[in-house]
């Protein structure tokens, strides 16, 4: 049993889904904290219940508001360890995420994020497959990271990554802006081959693939404002 | 003539509003716009000429394409002020949603230090 290393599971809606999850998370990890972004299910209780720590956001923010509450709750707890992202949905596998932890220890890296192109993918669409493709040319050209993934929520971040991020897109765009401060603050990044099982619900609840113009917008209006 | 009415009365009913609903965060430049809006679309309204010869000054067909052009123009303007204002608004939201959510949760750990004293 990990003692040190903190589960972050951002959840809006996924009371049907989030039980197991965090379940199988504490067969490994000692400490899951969940943030609530404002679900109008009972995920909170079903998550609280299951043994996880939940936050809740009285109003929906976004995913990355989310995981921001949960870094500034971690930065400021002592004790915390590594801080592992993992989505509520039941996409990915706590194996992934244990293997991940161990690697980030015995290297020491700063950031390492999941990658798919590394591992593997159980039946993907094709217009997920499309956009991602897309998204990960567009991460790369304004991250400068050479990356063979992206929006990936499985992540283990040091202490340092936490204190260094700050996330001030509240929505999904969030991933190339955290891939954007490893760049601005030097933290030392690696990938790791993961798999993401596309189930019949999270392909249901995952975001529209017509949310990819609204990624890229809000990005490139952001890095045109800091170029100013 | 009627149009004429109409038209005088909307602005002037507009710049009620604004008066009328303006904290005291509204910056004099906009208050100082709004009057000169107002005043120009009274003198515009009264005197359709006027317009048509400042448009030929500033080498525009009509008044009336003039009198657009300015209000695509304003239009634009209006709406990303009010887009910025949107995201401060939106920015201000996750502070505070954040920091309530931590203080709920720091206020469920006191809770329970204080029911668990009794027992040890």
């Amino acid at each position: 049993m990990d003692q040190t290393t903190v589960v972050l599971v951002p959840m809006y809606n996924e009371a049907s889904v989030v039980g197991t999850v965090v379940a199988e998370l504490r067969e490994h990890f000692a400490t899951i904290v969940c943030v609530d972004d404002g679900s109008s299910d009972d995920s909170a209780s079903v998550a609280r219940t299951a043994g996880a720590l939940v936050l809740r956001h009285p109003v929906n923010l976004g995913q990355g508001a989310a995981l921001q509450t949960g870094f500034d709750l971690l930065s400021r707890r002592p004790g915390t360890g590594l801080t592992v992202t993992f989505d509520a949905d039941g996409q990915h596998r706590v194996a992934d995420a244990v293997a991940m932890v161990e690697a980030s220890r015995r290297t020491g890296v700063d950031v390492l994020l999941g990658s798919r192109a590394l591992g593997s993918t159980t039946d993907q669409p094709l217009a997920r497959r499309l956009l991602l493709a897309a998204a990960l040319r567009y991460s790369r050209w304004s991250t400068g990271l050479a990356l063979t993934d992206t929006h990936n929520g499985l992540r283990v971040l040091s202490r340092r990554a936490i204190g260094a991020i700050r996330l001030r897109q509240p929505g999904m765009a969030y991933a190339t802006e955290l891939e954007s401060a490893i760049t601005q603050s030097r933290l030392s990044w690696a990938e790791h081959p993961t798999t993401i099982a596309y189930t019949e619900y999270s392909r249901r609840k995952g975001q529209s693939n017509l949310n990819a113009f609204n990624i890229v917008y809000d990005l490139t209006s952001q890095r045109l404002r800091s170029a100013l | 003539m009627i149009i004429k009415v109409f038209l005088i009365a909307s602005v002037a009913m507009a710049g009620w509003w604004l008066l009328r609903s303006s904290g005291g965060r509204q910056l004099a430049a906009t208050r100082l716009g709004g009057l000169l809006f107002a005043a120009s679309w009274v003198t515009a309204v009264m005197a359709p000429d006027l317009v048509s010869r400042v448009a030929n000054l500033m080498g525009v067909g009509r008044g009336t394409d003039l009198v657009l052009y300015l209000l695509v123009v304003a239009f634009l303007f209006s709406s990303i002020a009010q887009r910025q204002r949107l995201r401060t608004v939106e920015e201000r939201l996750a502070t505070v949603a954040r920091s309530q959510a931590l203080l709920e949760l720091e206020l469920a750990r006191r809770t329970d230090e204080r029911e668990r004293v009794p027992e040890s």
